[in-house]
């Protein structure tokens, strides 16, 4: 991974998540994360901004500022929170070339959380992504 | 303790117990005895051949036991004779080959009548049939426990009902259906019925004439035995009111460029070549359930229920879905989203399921957007249970 190019708050996602002992901590960690997501109005959380493949509901919603994307990602349920949390911490602010590109699967497994990206996950992390790019790629 | 002297049948469950991985959804599919992965690997290392065509020895003893599956099932469900029995892939497509097969008894303003518990594959053929037809699908309501409600039956199933399509077992609830009592409703309006067995055959012992429906269908994953292999039962003056469904192969008498005549069931609704190893297999799976003691299984699977059940209701605000009467529960948690559950009950080991279970429009009347799921099998045990609450316990710490 190209080092220079992690935006602090990934950084910040390495520090915690690789110091992490444990499920339980990983869980709890991964709540805290959940807790720091942008929060979405209530018109927002609609059927237009719902990632399909997803068992439990996701919203996101991507605006672009001089080619870079940001995106602003909510769920019901918490762990599913943290995971969108460290994957925004990961692609927030990147170009369209390097959302692209961008290896989610190194990213997750960096931080001791590859399985959450399982193809047998109904999780949607996955289909986030998806949806990430396909947005970026408009 | 409760101990299974069946888990060791069963080489996966070692395998799983190794890696600290506890198997609680055998709803979903279950695992396999020796008996079938021996005669998986006895079919395919003495010689594969296909069924029905050739004259050659190997042809000769693929057939045998081919047929000699269809001889154990038909005694096993009590069917009158062999070719009251279909193979088809799965119980979704037994399904859909009936609802395709019966397409020409179904008129404009017909009903066809499923209840509220079906899982999707006992819904969408019988939906997607109604809107071809122009037909009403009619869904009876459950009382309260996830029984059908037979009062409410007694009014909706009336002239109009040409199928009667119902589970025996819910895959969600794990309620028992009172089929005794519902079936004659529409019997006595000269519908087809229609059992969705893929549950409840694996808890009990069904004899489909005592039953009384003209269909029965029940998947050989669920039963122990291999994917890819769907079973369905049809009294016989019943299998002569399909019309064929899928063409080509050996379901074909005479074939001509511009037209054709086709086999009675069972052959004429099995189109292309058949999933042979896994019927041998389904074959090897009913002899071993067979030599199996039926009264302590039964007591075995109604204590281990009992200790899931009781578990469940001892915690704080733990909602059961129903009241289940074997096999499995669902439950919710108050204020934790089961998808969380789910996440933490996975990173300790133990293997439910959660979500809407393919049953959609259940969950909807539930007002839930998705459910925990475990459920057992014989070679569950006590062990297994507490693993599970000890996990769950855990969770719900981290959660609330
Ligand atoms: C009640 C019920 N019916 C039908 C099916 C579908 O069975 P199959 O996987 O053999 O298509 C299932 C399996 O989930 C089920 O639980």
């Amino acid at each position: 991974m190209n080092e220079p190019t992690l935006p602090p708050a990934a950084r910040e996602a390495i520090d915690a998540f690789t110091g992490a002992a444990g499920w339980e901590q990983r869980a709890r960690l991964l709540m805290q994360w959940g807790e720091r997501l942008e929060p979405l109005a209530d018109s927002e959380r609609s059927d237009e901004n719902r990632v399909r493949g997803c068992e439990s509901q996701v919203w996101l919603i991507a605006s672009e500022h001089d080619s870079r994307w940001h995106f602003r990602a909510d769920s019901e349920a918490r762990l599913l929170r943290g995971l969108l949390a460290v994957l925004l911490a990961r692609v927030d602010g990147l170009d369209a070339q390097a959302l692209r590109t961008v290896d989610v699967a190194e990213w997750f497994n960096r931080l001791g959380l590859g399985r959450q990206l399982s193809p047998s996950r109904a999780n949607g992390i996955n289909a986030v992504l998806s949806r990430m790019q396909a947005l970026a790629a408009r | 303790m409760l101990s299974s002297p069946w888990r060791s049948d069963f080489p996966a469950l070692a395998v799983m117990e190794a890696q600290g991985e506890v198997y609680l959804d055998s709803a979903a599919t279950a695992q396999k005895p020796q008996a079938l992965i021996s005669a998986l690997t006895g079919y395919y290392t003495s010689g594969a051949a296909n069924v029905h065509r050739a004259q050659h020895a190997s042809a000769e003893r693929a057939t045998r036991a081919f047929e000699g599956t269809r001889t154990k099932l038909a005694s096993w469900l009590n069917a009158a004779e062999p070719t009251e029995i279909i193979f088809t892939r799965g119980a979704t497509e037994a399904l859909n080959l009936l609802a395709y097969g019966m397409e020409a008894h179904i008129d404009a303003g017909d009903e066809i009548a499923i209840t509220a518990l079906e899982h999707h594959a006992n819904l969408l053929p019988w939906q997607q049939l109604a809107q071809r037809r122009n037909a009403h699908l009619v869904v009876l309501p459950l009382d309260k426990a996830g029984h059908i409600d037979l009062e409410a039956a007694t009014q909706l199933i009336g002239p109009r009902t040409r199928v009667l399509a119902a589970s025996q077992l819910s895959n969600v609830l794990g309620t028992q259906q009172p089929l005794h009592r519902l079936l004659p409703l529409a019997k006595a309006q000269g519908a087809l019925t229609v059992v969705d067995g893929a549950q409840g055959i694996v808890h009990q012992r069904t004899d489909v004439r005592s039953l009384g429906c003209d269909f029965y269908v029940l998947s050989s994953h669920k039963l122990y035995g291999p994917e890819g292999v769907g079973v369905l039962y049809g009294r016989r003056e019943a299998l002569a009111r399909l019309r064929h469904w899928q063409f080509g192969g050996e379901m074909v008498q005479l074939a001509e460029f511009q037209h054709a005549q086709f086999r009675p069931a069972p052959l004429g609704f099995e189109a292309g070549t058949p999933p042979i190893a896994g019927v041998i297999g389904l074959g090897a799976v009913l002899d071993y359930l067979g030599g199996l003691d039926q009264a302590a299984l039964a007591a075995h699977e109604h204590r281990l229920h009992r200790m899931l059940v009781d578990g469940l209701a001892m915690r704080d605000g733990i909602r059961l879905l129903g009241r289940p009467d074997c096999a499995l529960a669902s439950f919710t948690v108050e204020g934790v989203h089961p998808a969380d559950l789910s996440h933490l009950l996975t990173e300790q080991g133990v293997a439910v399921r959660s979500g809407t279970h393919c049953a959609m429009p259940l969950m909807g009347r539930l007002g839930v957007s998705g459910a925990i799921r475990a459920s057992l099998a014989f070679y569950n045990d006590g062990a297994d249970l507490e693993v599970f609450f000890c996990a769950l316990d855990r969770a719900l710490e981290l959660l609330r």
